[in-house]
């Protein structure tokens, strides 16, 4: 199964034409403890680069911006309860939504995993 | 722009040995958190005992003359009343009773010694100057200051100097610790039982090294000092509290001494005599988002018919309350605890009341 990433910070796994969306490892450290999670509707429209969910540490609130084009079909409601899945699970139980891609071919410009990890290492 | 480099606090080596997370505050390069974290270290402050590097803070002594009766020509607080020992919180007001800063001021036996703002505490400077003659106003750039607070700040300290369990909230005391001469007193800024130390700048490394020692001790960073503040309903200034923000709007009538109310004789005395007999147009309040969602600085307030009735000055999440937490000003007509509020965050107005301030219990020693 392939992952892939943003220079946002979102990991993107594809299943089929579904994009599951979370953020990475990386985001979480930077943000710190996450408390709050706000997440779109399922059937939102969300377009790559627009805002499509919220997440909020202690100190401040960070917009989690849309990976891909597509349709909410699924979003993680144990969050509300548990958003620290965020920190301890970032790729796993702290996945954020899934999109129905509109056009799954988009999959394939995301950065693959050493891209991502050279563009980490080059943030300093 | 070219930023000023930032200043480095006397403990910034032992914050990088800590492994804090550096950000620039108040022109300091200080720690936000540990590796614990926010919620960690905000909940150990309260289950134990944290310590907090605050020597970003200013210290000052003023000496000379009738040092607390000139003082008072700039603050609404009864000085003069103030034994040595005794400390007081007090502000610095403007003609129109808005506040330049808020501040702490303990008596000495011959002199006066206050703790100001990071970010203020050269507009203090000079004010103080301008008002008291520069061969009266002693800036401390050598001293650091530490902050030790929580329910076993008491049983550590008095680990290292005797006396210092029976000092009461608002008492200060020269102590030696570990060999060291410190100005100590039981105040600070978590709602906790606590100690604020002044320490000689050289020295500062080798007692919060002492005091990390001991096993209820963990070191904290500003970003839980700003969450376990808000909790207690304190106020920061330049966020809470600000020039055009006066004394009686920000809910601080009780730093405005008895005496002071019937002589006047500080900037903005016109203005505050008559708020607080006549009330103010707004009040600060605590604000309880109903949901999940923390408002942040800035979010409007509004009535349940959608008009604006104030603004978020201080919101995040409360640790220790486990929800999202703020404070805030609203028109006097609903400054009222219980009074059912909107909160407009990213748009969408969420259900929210006002609350009275503190969140948590306040913990001070009082003996």
């Amino acid at each position: 199964m392939t992952v892939k990433y943003t220079e946002d910070h979102e990991w993107v796994r594809l299943e089929g034409d579904v994009a599951v969306v979370g953020i990475t490892d990386y985001a979480q450290t930077q943000l710190g403890d996450v408390v709050y999670v706000e997440l779109p509707a399922v059937g939102w429209k969300v377009e790559k680069g627009k805002e499509a969910a919220t997440v909020e540490s202690v100190k401040a609130a960070s917009e989690v911006f849309a990976p891909l084009t597509g349709e909410v079909v699924a979003v993680n409601d144990e969050l509300s309860g548990e958003p620290g899945q965020v920190n301890s699970d970032p790729m796993g139980k702290g996945w954020f939504l899934k999109i129905r891609l509109a056009d799954p071919k988009d999959f394939d410009g995301l950065m693959d995993e050493a891209a991502y990890r050279a563009f980490v290492e080059g943030l300093g | 722009m070219a930023a000023e480099p930032l200043k480095r606090t006397p403990l910034y080596g032992l914050h990088r040995s800590l492994g804090a997370k550096l950000v620039p505050f108040a022109g300091y390069e200080m720690p936000v958190h540990y590796p614990a974290g926010i919620l960690a270290e905000h909940l150990h402050t309260r289950a134990a005992a944290g310590l907090f590097d605050v020597s970003h803070m200013g210290q000052v002594r003023l000496l000379g003359g009738p040092v607390a009766a000139d003082l008072e020509k700039l603050v609404p607080g009864d000085i003069q009343a103030l034994k040595p020992g005794r400390m007081r919180y007090t502000l610095f007001t403007n003609e129109a009773g808005g506040i330049l800063d808020d501040l702490m001021v303990t008596a000495m036996e011959d002199h006066l010694f206050l703790i100001v703002n990071a970010a203020c505490k050269e507009q203090d400077f000079a004010h103080l100057q301008r008002h008291l003659g520069k061969d009266r106003v002693f800036p401390q750039e050598d001293r650091a200051l530490l902050a030790l607070q929580g329910p076993a700040a008491a049983a550590v300290l008095g680990r290292l100097a005797s006396g210092v369990g029976s000092m009461t909230f608002m008492t200060s005391a020269s102590l030696r610790l570990d060999g060291i001469d410190c100005l100590v007193s039981r105040s600070g800024y978590t709602g906790e039982d606590g100690f604020e130390i002044s320490v000689p700048a050289g020295s500062a490394e080798r007692l919060a090294t002492r005091l990390l020692a001991e096993a209820e001790v963990k070191p904290i960073g500003l970003g839980a000092r700003d969450s376990l503040r808000l909790e207690a309903g304190l106020c920061l200034y330049g966020h809470d509290l600000d020039e055009k923000t006066t004394v009686i709007e920000a809910d601080l009538a009780w730093a405005y001494g008895k005496r002071r109310r019937a002589e006047g004789g500080f900037p903005g005395t016109g203005i505050l005599a008559r708020q607080l007999t006549a009330g103010a147009s707004r009040k600060r309040v605590g604000i309880l988002p109903d949901g999940r969602a923390p408002a942040r600085e800035h979010t409007e307030i509004q009535d349940l018919t959608g008009a604006t009735i104030g603004e978020i000055t201080s919101g995040g999440f409360g640790p220790s309350v486990d929800g999202p937490i703020a404070m805030g000003y609203v028109s006097a007509a609903q400054a009222v605890a219980g009074t059912a509020v909107s909160l407009l965050v990213r748009g969408t107005p969420r259900p929210a009341r006002v609350v009275p301030l503190p969140f948590v219990p306040q913990r001070y020693y009082r003996g």
